[in-house]
């Protein structure tokens, strides 16, 4: 069963996101969409200076099967983008949580966001 | 429709696999990651449970006569010991399936036996059709798919691996067997002896194995080729990793690049169908008419290969541009695992299928480079 990682607070989007300092969230995908999508091989990410919008789609995962959306679980402006999963886009999969991490943004406003718990719950994650 | 298991079933689920269904059969997709399972075909071994696939025997004192007549090979020409990929086409010439028959040693009354071999989605179609078209002719048409397995050993290590398999005496039996032919061995599993027919076919691009055995002895054999294996060296391999396997050796699917709509030469499949065959064939008329108005080759759409030139891949459906406007369609596409770019096969129109040809794939909106290649992608060193 699919990790799902107990200090994070999820999207229905299967987004995580973790807060840093002051408004400063990082965000990435969880273990549930890793493993759903197979192995990731390309990931388009959301350039530094853009602003997402919550709920809207930001930037693509894509897998050897397929290509997801990945949707901004916040609204704000980006900060950093993951040269790591640029160049290695397997780490999304070996490292969801760590690693595999996406970009940061500095955060105006939040979607509507799941505890850990009841997002395991919903998607048949394991904590 | 009831979803099927195969003999395997218990192996896949303790492998820990992640099962797809596939024409009716829950299958494995994959036991961990797709990519290491494609490259340990690529580079060692891979082992796959191909039961879902039919098995048809025609035996009978008309069995050639009768298959030149079904399908659009000539049967009659094969020697015995050798497999043939040939199709079934409808009387309109649209393919039914695309499959491999094998000719196997005459029957004790000295009658002719062919092994066919369908898909898993068109097993039941073909065995019928087979049925159906055997009206007049000295023929036994038997599907033996629900009693029999199928498990293939693929990559570069394949004959080492299973030479540990068959006792010595038969070893010559292996090193000697061609590509695209059988030979039945004797073997000892789990303290049994089984009687496999064993073939060097496959469709992974690879050399290797495809092994029919009995339901009964499946699992024993699924074992005892892990057992006999070093670490590492016999992965076992699912559904995801044999389609990107084929996929780089431009082998078609049926379902996405061969259809009941499509045609052979379109395909590329032209050299499979024995127009000049004496006799009739069922789909000789609309054939022989499509080949001479030139279709795949001056009219129509044909079947190409597709090389991204950039990192996005092309997926079954999407449309295929020049300068855009849309000329062709996607039928199956991925990144190739293999060699680190996207590749697609799909069917564009005759005036843009040279090798070399600028097209652009329609990337959910964004057009995305890609160049007409000659197939196969993927060609293993001898």
């Amino acid at each position: 069963m699919a990790k799902v990682a107990p200090e994070l607070q999820y999207s229905e989007e299967h987004e995580w996101i973790s807060r840093e300092a002051g408004n400063l969230v990082s965000v990435g995908i969880s273990a549930v969409a890793t493993e759903a999508l197979g192995d990731i091989v390309y990931v388009d990410l959301p350039e530094v200076g853009a602003t997402v919008t919550a709920g809207q789609t930001c930037g693509e995962v894509e897998s050897t099967k397929s290509v997801s959306d990945i949707y901004a679980p916040v609204t704000g402006e980006v900060t950093e983008t993951n040269p790591a999963v640029v160049d290695d886009p397997a780490l999304i999969n070996s490292d969801p949580y760590g690693a595999g991490w996406l970009f940061k943004v500095a955060a105006e406003s939040e979607g509507p966001l799941l505890s850990a718990q009841d997002y395991a719950s919903k998607n048949g994650g394991e904590l | 429709m009831t979803e099927k298991f195969t003999a395997l079933h218990a192996e896949h689920a303790q492998l820990g696999a992640s099962f797809t269904d596939f024409g009716g059969w829950q299958m494995p997709l994959k036991y961990s990651s797709e990519l290491a399972e494609h490259h340990a075909v690529r580079t060692s071994a891979g082992l796959f449970d191909l039961s879902h696939m039919g098995e048809v025997w025609v035996t009978g004192a008309d069995a050639a006569a009768f298959l030149d007549y079904a399908l659009v090979g000539k049967i009659s020409a094969m020697a015995v010991g050798k497999a043939k990929y040939s199709l079934i086409c409808a009387e309109d010439g649209g393919i039914i399936d695309d499959l491999i028959t094998y000719r196997r040693p005459v029957a004790a009354d000295g009658t002719d036996v062919f092994l066919v071999v369908p898909n898993a989605g068109n097993a039941q179609v073909v065995a019928e059709a087979l049925a159906t078209r055997a009206r007049g002719f000295d023929v036994v048409v038997t599907d033996a798919s629900a009693e029999t397995s199928l498990i293939a050993v693929q990559g570069p290590k394949a004959q080492e691996i299973l030479l540990r398999l068959v006792p010595a005496s038969q070893h010559a039996l292996l090193t000697d067997l061609k590509y695209y032919a059988a030979v039945e061995v004797e073997v000892l599993i789990a303290g049994a002896g089984q009687q496999l027919l064993l073939a060097r076919t496959g469709y992974t691009g690879e050399d290797g194995f495809e092994i029919f055995v009995a339901n009964d002895a499946a699992a024993a054999l699924w074992q005892a080729l892990i057992a006999i294996s070093e670490p590492g060296e016999l992965t076992p391999a699912g559904l995801a990793s044999r389609d990107s396997l084929r996929l780089e050796a431009g082998m078609p699917l049926y379902g996405n690049e061969l259809s009941r709509q499509g045609d052979p030469f379109a395909a590329g499949l032209g050299p499979v169908v024995a127009v000049s065959k004496e006799g009739d064939f069922v789909g000789k008329a609309a054939l022989v008419a499509a080949k001479e108005k030139g279709a795949g080759v001056s009219v129509g759409r044909r079947l190409v290969g597709l090389k991204g030139l950039g990192r996005r891949a092309g997926r079954g459906h999407y449309p295929v541009l020049k300068d855009g406007v849309a000329i062709g369609e996607v039928t199956s596409g991925q990144p190739s695992p293999t060699l680190g770019y996207p590749v697609a096969l799909a069917y564009v129109d005759v005036a843009h299928a040279e090798p070399g040809s600028a097209l652009d794939i329609d990337l959910r909106g964004k057009a995305e480079p890609f160049e007409v290649v000659a197939l196969p992608f993927y060609k293993r060193q001898k």
